[in-house]
């Protein structure tokens, strides 16, 4: 690995940690669609300020385009403040208009100078080692690095000092205020540390990976983990992971480095919406599967409880009363019977005493929706897991 | 004369130029339980939320203790309405009882043994303690307004303000919460509770405030809680028959 490759995954790495991590909060504050306004509207800011600064990474820049990507927040809010369109149009009405005056800016000034859309869409990892810092003499490395580094740390100093003001706000912003930490203060610093953020990482991967590096290791680290730390923290690994698995697979088929990231991390959160031990698809689908089964065992054992006659309990007959096919059943058949709830003698089936206790209970739960009578049979079955 | 916890003078909040609260004049005196009863769009959470400062409003002011809200937050508690989170957030009952502590810690300060141990204190109080590491969306409706409850309780605080506690919750968890309610007023500590079922008043609340938009009347239970202020309240065709 060459000195320049590796300089390519550190900055990508810490472009995808340092995207991770407001990204986390936009993703539970339901507001992903507004790092992808920003991530656009920054654009005639970064224009306006390569014109000033003819610098992509001057500070003056960043904060001039950072600056577009609050001022976009406020044009939501403001549009949607009015209750004439719902934010998700408000959202779509003043990014494209923002994105589009940037689109002109380029068209119409800067096109002898090294900013066009290509650039700016996709940004160019690859050229991120030969812009370089020096002092005097001495290489002190790419300028992206440095910049992104310094955003990063930024981030997780505020991460660190506002913790707790940022979770409070995020899940109860009423009580945030009556507390005396006020949300507004709080949305607009997420707010700036998004479109810093954002600009910082722009150069390097460009506005759609930079939307992706926010949003999708968020939404995977979420299906995985009901703690906030840990969110935040499989949020950055699972950006480094697609950052660093990305290069390499971009290496292997000389292909967009940005590009093969962004699959990269479509396939992390591909593999986790499946796979995700409670809130992954499958686990759904089973779960509901297991409370269907469920349902009709309890149904079944109710009717085994109110006949007493025993017609109505013959294994022939049950099919034809319950007015169910043979497959289930027999599938419910043999859950009563593994559990125990059930005997069968000479073909007639009668509930045991743990049948007997067990369908009470289901029953009195079922009438009440008392939580506290089932707490002990939530370990065995789906259905009281509420 | 008793001590006034908590007085509203003129008080009016608008949404939209259109006036939900109208020119309230309201005066709680301290250590009473006190429900606001009024129909769907009366105001009655505008008009916490105005006290606590979250709505701001167009005309008046608002003192608790003879000071404004501002400096005398340590003094309050709120417990929302339960449908104003997102329960699917990250995060598990214990932690959502110490965000009560927050108040008392101020910015940019953690949590540590104290707090815990309080936030620990309060869930066993409202029976939650065996569910400290649940994930809030694993609990059901009752536990989840038990976890708001014991949040306010870790506040320590002189008055209590709550929005609708009893609703969606079963008789036991409802019977759990007023008693903790009537044992806070007991402490000396005044409560004051957004309440919709007009047939438990007079056995839970012993003072009430009428509100429709306007004040329609404040006082002991035993004193305003009959027909002719619920008909002013409810409408003109509004009778109850209540068991005093």
């Amino acid at each position: 690995m060459s000195d320049a490759q590796f300089e390519i995954q550190l900055i990508a790495c810490l472009v995808a940690v340092a995207c991770a991590i407001p990204g986390t909060f936009l993703v539970l504050r339901k507001m992903a669609m507004i790092s992808d306004a920003i991530s656009h509207s920054i654009l005639p800011g970064i224009v306006v300020g390569f014109f000033l600064t003819q610098d992509l990474n001057s500070p003056l820049l960043i904060l001039l385009a950072a600056i577009t990507g609050v001022l976009t927040v406020v044009f939501v809010e403001k549009i949607q403040q009015t209750k004439l369109v719902k934010e998700d149009t408000a959202i779509g009405l003043v990014f494209p208009a923002l994105f589009s005056i940037g689109v002109i800016l380029i068209a119409k000034f800067a096109n002898d100078v090294h900013l066009d859309v290509d650039a700016v869409l996709l940004g160019e990892l690859a050229f991120t080692p030969f812009d370089r810092v020096y002092y005097g003499e001495v290489d002190l490395g790419p300028k992206s690095l440095w910049v992104i580094g310094s955003i990063l740390l930024v981030t997780l100093i505020l991460l660190f000092a506002f913790f707790k003001e940022l979770k409070l706000s995020t899940f109860d912003a009423g009580l945030a205020t009556s507390l005396g930490f006020s949300p507004v203060i709080l949305h607009y610093g997420l707010m700036s540390v998004a479109s810093i953020t954002t600009v910082g990482a722009f150069d390097a991967v460009g506005a759609i990976l930079v939307v992706a590096l926010m949003i999708a290791p968020a939404a995977s680290a979420y299906l995985l983990t009901t703690n906030l730390k840990k969110m935040i923290g499989l949020a950055c690994f699972f950006g480094v992971l697609s950052a660093i698995s990305g290069y390499w697979i971009a290496n292997f088929l000389d292909a967009s480095i940005a590009g093969s990231i962004t699959t990269m991390l479509g396939i992390v959160f591909l593999i986790i919406y499946l796979f995700a031990p409670s809130k992954g698809l499958i686990a759904v689908l089973y779960r509901e599967k297991q409370q269907r089964i469920e349902v009709s065992l309890i149904t079944f054992l109710l009717h085994l409880k109110n006949h007493t006659e025993k017609r109505e309990r013959h294994v022939n007959h049950l099919n034809e009363h319950i007015n169910w096919q043979k497959v289930r059943s027999k599938t419910v058949l043999t859950l009563a019977l593994k559990n125990n709830m059930i005997l069968i003698t000479d073909n007639i089936v009668s509930l045991t005493k743990k049948g007997e206790e067990f369908t009470s209970k289901a029953i009195e739960y079922i009438l009440t929706n008392e939580d506290s009578l089932i707490e002990n049979m939530k370990d065995d079955f789906f259905l009281f897991r509420g | 004369m008793e001590k006034i916890a908590v007085k509203v003078d003129d008080l009016t909040v608008a949404y939209n130029y259109k006036p939900v609260l109208w020119d309230i004049d309201l005066q709680i005196p301290e250590g009473v339980l006190m429900a606001i009863v009024g129909p769907n769009g009366a105001g009655k959470s505008t008009l916490i939320k105005a006290i606590l400062g979250i709505l701001k409003p167009i005309a008046g002011s608002v003192t608790i203790f003879d000071k404004p809200y501002k400096s005398q937050r340590k003094h309050v508690a709120y417990v929302p309405q339960k449908g104003s989170v997102d329960w699917d957030f990250p995060t598990t009952a214990l932690d959502v009882v110490m965000m009560g502590t927050y108040g008392g810690l101020g910015w940019i300060k953690r949590p540590g043994i104290k707090q815990k141990k309080s936030a620990l204190e309060a869930l066993e109080k409202v029976g939650m303690l065996s569910f400290k590491s649940r994930q809030i969306s694993q609990l059901s409706g009752g536990q989840q307004q038990r976890i708001f409850l014991a949040r306010a309780l870790v506040q320590d605080a002189s008055i209590y303000f709550m929005d609708e506690p009893f609703q969606g919750v079963d008789a036991t968890t409802e019977v759990a919460i007023i008693n903790i309610l009537k044992e806070l007023r007991k402490a000396g500590k005044t409560v004051v509770v957004v309440h919709h079922d007009l047939q438990t008043v007079p056995e839970y609340f012993d003072w009430v405030t009428f509100l429709n938009v306007k004040k329609i009347a404040t006082g002991a239970v035993k004193d305003i809680f009959n027909d002719d202020n619920l008909t002013k309240t409810y409408g003109i065709n509004y009778k109850v028959s209540i068991q005093k």
